[in-house]
Formats: structure tokens, sequence, C-alpha cells
């Protein structure tokens, strides 16, 4: 900078003052982004890329008391079904048992699979906060919940009569969300149109 | 009488199917030490779902063990890790993995450095001829 070696005197400055600007510009974007981030922070939940594939193929052993265990076939009897992956030690399960009592009345048949559970806790869970499973499989290491792409509990999937995923529901399901899985539910009744 | 016996017989079979039980393939390695090689660089590109920062070699969440018996059990018995890794990819999307496939919504990523690359060359060229002049 010490005078007389400025390249093209004139054009030179001129040119500089607008670029003196450009890192308040840069400042501006990132701060932009932070912001972003911070008031609008991504969806982290991992949904299951098997919505619109068929179940794939398992044969639980049946954990509650007087039900049986759950197979892929029950999936293929023509009517829907959900299938709730549940645990007793899980505690948003406790959130949604009115839900599925609710949708049980509604005359939906719901099949469980329970993650990494015992026969005596899951009896004792399903006499404490109602029992609205047809049918009831263990799953004590998760090979179904990873086979379906869920992660973690509870989750519940909606399965159309021909056995094709048609929805996923991450997490336990609230009042509002019944009125939306049993709309699934309806639309499963028609085959072909998945999602 | 009959019931006590009941409770008794179940408190009995409890630990044989306690909740923490892992199957013994998440904390043991393979027998052949080949085989562990390929599993446990195939364990350091998957993300554990539950504890989203880490891979699952890296987590001792339940469902990360869970992960690894599965990774171990299909690497001996022959699968190649690719297969064991395109059927994650196909249950829980390619997030599960930390190695992105190039598609439309990982090219920015990779076309990236490449641009600032070229920019960067330009730049010093740039600053170069100045200095010569």
């Amino acid at each position: 900078m010490s005078g007389g070696r400025d390249p093209a005197p004139g054009a030179g400055p001129r040119h500089a003052r607008w670029l003196l600007w450009l890192p308040l510009c840069a400042f501006g974007v990132v701060l932009a982004v932070v912001l972003w981030g911070l008031f609008l922070p991504a969806d982290r939940t991992v949904y299951s890329a098997m919505v619109g594939k068929p179940l794939p193929a398992f044969t639980l052993p049946a954990i509650a008391p007087g039900k049986p265990g759950v197979t892929d076939a029950d999936f293929r009897r023509g009517a829907p079904r959900l299938l709730n992956v549940f645990a007793s030690w899980c505690v948003p399960c406790v959130a949604e048992a009115p839900q599925l009592l609710t949708l049980r009345a509604a005359g939906v048949p719901i099949d469980a699979v329970a993650i990494k559970d015992t026969p005596a806790d899951v009896a004792a869970f399903l006499q404490r906060h109602g029992d609205p499973y047809a049918s009831v499989g263990s799953d004590p290491h998760s090979r179904l919940q990873l086979a379906l792409g869920s992660s973690g509990v509870p989750e519940t999937f909606v399965v159309d009569g021909q056995g094709i995923i048609r929805l996923q529901h991450v997490g336990d399901i609230r009042a509002d969300d019944v009125p939306r899985l049993l709309q699934a539910l309806a639309a499963a009744r028609t085959p072909g149109a998945a999602r | 009488m009959r019931r006590s016996a009941a409770a008794f017989a179940l408190l009995l079979a409890a630990p044989a199917v306690a909740q923490t039980a892992l199957p013994p393939l998440a904390y043991t390695q393979l027998r052949d030490p080949e085989q562990e090689r390929q599993a446990r660089a195939l364990m350091e590109t998957l993300r554990c779902l539950v504890c989203q920062g880490q891979s699952i070699a890296d987590s001792d969440a339940d469902m990360a063990g869970e992960m690894r018996a599965l990774v171990r059990q299909r690497v001996a018995a022959g699968e190649p890790p690719r297969a064991v890794r395109d059927w994650l990819i196909a249950r829980y999307g390619d997030y599960v993995s930390y190695d992105p496939p190039v598609s439309r919504a990982t090219l920015p990523l990779w076309l990236a450095p490449l641009l600032l690359l070229a920019i960067g060359v330009v730049v010093a060229r740039g600053s170069f001829r100045r200095r010569r002049r």
C-alpha cells in the first residue's frame, strides 16, 4: 500500500470501496442461516422408508396370556389393520393406551409387537392400561423393529389387507391423531392408491 | 397355591428374557478377524438412530447394540457389508448412513469443494499476476 504502487489508479479505489461491504454481507448471510436454524430447528424424526412397501416376512411368538403371536400373514387377509410397536417399559405407550382403546372400540383390529419385553410385564401392562390387541408378538432383539424401519417405541403402522404398509405414525397416538389414523385405515380399504 | 407357583415360575424365568438383555454379538467380536474388520468398518459408517450424532460402533444405546449384532450376524453369514448397508438404507433411508451416496440432494455437497477450489485458483492467479507486475 506504499503510494505509487497501486496498479490501476482511478478505477481501483472505487472498486475496492464497493468490495468493503462484502464481508458484512457475508456475515449477514451466516447470521440469517444461524437464526433460521435456531428458531426453526430441523425435524430429526427418523421416518421409515418402508411406507408403500410390503411388510417384511416375520413370525413372532406369543407373549401375552391367551393371545396368539403375530405373523405377516395376519396382514394379508383383505382388511386393513394396525401394527402397534410398543413395550411395557415405555412411558409414552401408557399415554397412547386410551387412544388405542378408542380405535379398538371403533372396530379397528390392532396387532402388537412387544419390544424387549417379558410375559409378566406385558400381562401387567395390559391389565393396568387396557388391552386393545388381537395378538401380541415378542421381539426380544428388535429384529422386526429394524426390519420395519422403526426407530423407537411407540410407533404404529397402518397396513392394508394386502400387507402393504400405508402409513407410519411415529410416537404416541394423541387424541387428535385418531381421526387421521381412521382416515388412513379407510383409505387403505381401497387397494392400489397407496398414500 | 397355583397362582403363587406360577408367579414364582415367572420370577425364575424373568432374568432369561430381561429387558436389557442384548444379543451376544452386540459386544462380542467375530471369531474371524477379517470378518470382524469388515463388520467394524461398516458399523463406523452407520448412524445410531436414537443418538443421532454417534455411529453404532460408538454408541452404548440398546438399539445401537441390536444393530451391531445384526451387522455382525449378517457379515458372519457371508453377506457382503455393502448388502447389509443397502438393507438398512432400504428401511431407514440414506439418513442411516454416514457415507452419503451422490443424489440430487447431496450433489451440492460433492460439488461445493470443487467449486471453491476453482474460485481459489482464480483468486490466487489474479493476485500472483498483480504481484509480478
